[in-house]
C-alpha cells in the first residue's frame, strides 16, 4: 500500500509549484469551503442563539401558557429523553444480533445483499414511517401487545394506566424509532465486527471454541467500542427524530411514565413540528430556544459518542 | 470469560464429539413452523403475528433440546444464539417488508394521472367530485417543489462539499484541518428540524418574520446534505494511490491539473455513488421544510418569494388534514408516500448502478 501520505507526497511538488496562479486559486477554493464549514455550523449556533434569546427571557404573558422557560422545556426534555431511551433500548440489542449475523453466521455470499437490505430500512424517509406507524403498527400493537402488558404488567408504572385505543402512545413512538435507528447501529457494528483480526478468532476456534464461545472471546471485546458508539450515534438520531414522533405520539402538558396510555410527554423536535407553522410572534422564538436546546443535547451526545469511538480497542480489555 | 475458557479444555470435546445431522436441523425447523401455525389456531387467534411468534419461539427452544439430548450443553449455546440471531434478523426485516407492502397496497389507488399532474388548488367542481368519491387533487406542485428545493441543496452542497474535502486530503495539515473534521462530525449529528430552524431564523433577516420560501427550505437542507458530501468524498479520495499523484508530479504536472484530472477522474465513481446517496438521504426530510419552506396550494416556481410544497410536507399534511371526505386526503397521502419510496429506491438503484459502471479499471 502507499506508504506516503498524500500531503507528504506533495511536499516536493508544492516547492515546484508555488506561486502558480493555478495552484493558488484552487488551494484558497479548498481552503475557503473548508472555512465555510466553520462559518455555517457557527452560523447556526449564532442564529439560534439570537432568535431564541427573546424566547428564553421575554415576557411570557406575550406567550401561549405563561410558563417559564425552563417549565416549558422540562416535559420536553423529559419526553425527548424518554422517547429515545426506549428506542434505545429495544434497538441496541436487536441492532447488534443482527450486525453480528449478517457479519458472521449469514452465509457469505448473501450476507452483502442482507447488509444491503437493512440500509434499505435507513432509506425509507421518516414521514413514511410515520403514516405506518400509526395506520398499520399501532393497531396492532394496541389490539394485541398493549392490553396483554397493562393485565399482567400493571405493577409497574410503565405499564399502568387507561391503555390509548388507537395506539397513540410512547411506546409505540419508541418501537418505530427504534425501527429508524437500529440501521445506523447495525451498519456501525458490523463494521467493526468484520474487522477483528483474522488471528484473534482462528487462534480462539484452534483452541475448540463454538462459534458463539469464539464471539465472546474475541469479535464482542474486540467490537466493544465500536458497539457503543454505534448506539450513541443511533441515540442522537433518535433525539432529533421530529416526523414518526409528531405523526404517532399523542402529546400531552407535563412530565408521564407510563408508555400505554393518550396523555404522553412530547418530545421537543415534534413539538416544534406540530405548533411551529401556526405560531407567531414571541412562540416562535421560544420554539427556536427550544430547538437550541435540543441542539445542545445531541452535540453531547454525538460528542461522546466519538470519544467512545476514539478510545477503540485496547489488548488489555476483555 | 474465565468460564468460558476452562470449558475450552474441557475433555468433552473431540474430533469424535457427537454432531447433529442435517436431518435432525431440518425436522426441528419443519416442527417449530407446523407448531408455529397449529397452536394459534387451535387457540382460537390464528394471526400470523402469533404464528411468527410460536414458530420463532418453539425453534429456539427445540433447538436447544434436541442439541442437548444429540450434544453437549457447549453446542447447545451455540446453536442457540445461532437461532436467536437468525429470529433477530427475521425480526427486523418484517418492519422493511410490512413498510413496503402498505405503502405500495394503500399507494397505487391514487397513484393516477390527476395525482401526477395535478396541483392542491381545487375548483368548486372538483371539491364536489372529492366527496362523490372521484379522483381529485394531485401532486405536482410537490413534486416541482422537491425538485426545486432539493437541486438547490445540492448546487449548495456538493461544490461545499467536494471542494472541503478536496481540502482535507490534498492540503489540510494542522488546526484548521482538526476542527474542520471535527466541525463536520458536529454537522453530521445536527437534528434536522434544528437545521430547518436555522434557516428559518436566516430567511427571517432577509425577508421578514414569518416568511416561508424555497430558497430557506433548500438552506436547510444543504445544512444536512454537506457533512454527508463530505465524508464519502474524503473517503473516496482518500482511496486513490498515492502512486498516481506522484506519476502525475513527476511529469511535471501541477498540483491543481493532478487533483483535477488524476486524483479526482479515479475517485470520481465513489464521488457520485456518495452524492446520490446524500441526495437520497435529504429528499425525504419533511421537517425542515416544514418549517422553513412551509405549504402552498398550487405550483410555485419561484424559490424567494413565497411558500413552496414539497412532496414529504405534501405527504404529511394529507394525512393530518385530509379535508373532506377524509379518505381522498389519506390516499393523496398514501400516494405521496409511494412517489417518494419510488424516488428514493430509483436512487439507490442509481447509486449501485453508478459504482459498477464508472470503477476504473484495475482499481479494486
Amino acid at each position: 500500500m502507499t506508504l506516503l501520505s498524500p500531503q507528504s507526497a506533495s511536499v516536493t511538488a508544492q516547492t515546484a509549484s508555488r506561486g502558480r496562479l493555478g495552484d493558488r486559486v484552487f488551494s484558497g477554493l479548498s481552503r475557503a469551503a473548508g472555512i465555510n464549514i466553520l462559518i455555517i455550523l457557527a452560523g447556526v449556533a449564532a442564529f439560534l442563539v439570537v432568535e431564541g434569546r427573546a424566547g428564553i427571557f421575554g415576557d411570557t404573558e406575550e406567550m401561549s401558557g405563561s410558563d417559564n422557560f425552563l417549565q416549558y422545556v422540562g416535559p420536553l426534555v423529559f419526553g425527548t429523553v424518554y422517547a429515545s431511551f426506549l428506542a434505545l433500548l429495544i434497538a441496541a440489542p436487536l441492532g447488534v444480533a443482527v450486525a453480528l449475523f449478517i457479519s458472521h453466521y449469514a452465509p457469505k455470499r448473501v450476507s452483502q445483499t442482507l447488509g444491503y437490505l437493512v440500509d434499505l430500512l435507513a432509506a425509507i424517509p421518516s414521514v413514511v414511517f410515520g403514516i405506518w406507524g400509526i395506520t398499520v403498527l399501532a393497531p396492532i400493537l394496541s389490539g394485541n401487545l398493549y392490553p396483554w402488558l397493562n393485565e399482567n404488567l400493571d405493577f409497574l408504572p410503565f405499564f399502568s394506566g387507561t391503555i390509548s385505543t388507537s395506539g397513540r402512545s410512547m411506546l409505540t413512538a419508541g418501537i418505530v424509532l427504534a425501527v429508524m435507528i437500529l440501521p445506523v447501529i447495525t451498519a456501525i457494528s458490523r463494521e467493526v465486527f468484520l474487522q477483528t483480526p483474522r488471528l484473534h478468532e482462528e487462534a480462539s476456534l484452534a483452541l475448540g471454541a463454538t462459534k458463539w464461545e469464539m464471539i465472546r472471546q474475541a469479535v464482542l471485546p474486540y467490537g466493544r467500542s465500536g458497539v457503543i458508539s454505534g448506539c450513541m450515534l443511533g441515540l442522537g438520531r433518535a433525539l432529533g427524530e421530529t416526523m414518526a414522533v409528531a405523526i404517532i405520539l399523542s402529546p400531552s402538558d407535563g412530565y408521564f411514565w407510563s408508555v400505554l396510555t393518550n396523555q404522553n410527554s412530547n418530545t421537543i423536535a415534534s413539538n416544534v413540528a406540530l405548533k411551529f407553522p401556526e405560531a407567531y410572534g414571541l412562540d416562535v422564538n421560544r420554539l427556536i430556544a427550544t430547538g437550541l436546546v435540543l441542539f445542545g443535547i445531541t452535540f453531547l451526545v454525538n460528542a461522546l459518542a466519538r470519544r467512545v469511538a476514539n478510545a477503540g480497542f485496547s489488548g488489555a480489555d476483555g | 470469560m474465565t468460564s468460558v475458557m476452562n470449558d475450552v479444555t474441557a475433555p468433552t470435546v473431540g474430533l469424535d464429539a457427537r454432531r447433529m445431522s442435517r436431518a435432525a436441523e431440518g425436522a426441528i425447523a419443519a416442527v417449530s413452523l407446523l407448531l408455529g401455525i397449529s397452536i394459534p389456531n387451535l387457540l382460537g387467534n390464528g394471526k400470523w403475528g402469533w404464528i411468527l411468534i410460536v414458530a420463532a419461539l418453539s425453534y429456539v427452544s427445540l433447538t436447544y433440546v434436541g442439541s442437548r439430548v444429540l450434544e453437549d450443553r457447549r453446542q447447545a449455546t451455540d446453536r442457540v444464539m445461532r437461532a436467536t440471531l437468525t429470529v433477530a434478523f427475521v425480526l427486523v426485516m418484517l418492519p422493511l417488508l410490512s413498510v413496503t407492502w402498505t405503502v405500495i397496497r394503500e399507494g397505487v389507488s391514487r397513484f393516477d394521472g390527476t395525482f401526477l399532474g395535478g396541483t392542491m388548488r381545487l375548483t368548486p367542481e372538483d371539491l364536489l367530485a372529492q366527496r362523490e368519491g372521484f379522483a381529485a387533487g394531485g401532486a405536482f406542485h410537490a413534486m416541482v417543489g422537491t425538485l426545486i428545493i432539493t437541486g438547490l441543496a445540492a448546487a449548495i452542497a456538493i461544490p461545499l462539499g467536494l471542494l472541503t474535502a478536496v481540502y482535507l486530503v490534498e492540503y489540510g495539515r494542522g488546526r484548521l484541518a482538526r476542527a474542520i473534521t471535527t466541525m463536520v462530525d458536529v454537522m453530521t449529528g445536527i437534528p434536522s428540524i434544528v437545521a430547518g430552524l436555522f434557516a428559518y431564523a436566516l430567511f427571517v433577516i432577509i425577508f421578514g418574520p414569518g416568511s416561508r420560501t424555497g430558497i430557506a427550505g433548500g438552506v436547510a437542507l444543504s445544512v444536512l446534505m454537506t457533512p454527508v458530501v463530505v465524508r464519502s468524498a474524503e473517503e473516496m479520495l482518500r482511496l486513490v494511490p498515492n502512486e498516481l499523484r506522484e506519476a502525475s508530479y513527476a511529469l511535471g504536472v501541477p498540483k491543481w491539473r493532478t487533483i483535477l484530472k488524476v486524483v479526482i477522474p479515479t475517485a470520481v465513481a465513489g464521488i457520485l455513488t456518495g452524492i446520490t446517496l446524500a441526495v437520497a438521504r435529504v429528499i425525504g426530510e419533511t421537517a425542515p421544510l416544514l418549517i422553513a419552506a412551509g405549504l402552498a396550494q398550487e405550483t410555485n416556481v419561484n424559490p424567494f418569494d413565497g411558500r413552496m410544497t414539497s412532496l414529504p410536507v405534501f405527504t404529511y399534511y394529507q394525512y393530518v388534514q385530509p379535508g373532506i371526505p377524509t379518505e381522498a386526503g389519506v390516499e393523496r397521502a398514501w400516494a405521496a408516500a409511494l412517489m417518494l419510496v419510488l424516488i428514493v429506491a430509483a436512487l439507490f438503484v442509481l447509486a449501485r448502478v453508478l459504482a459498477n459502471v464508472l470503477k476504473p479499471k484495475g482499481l479494486r
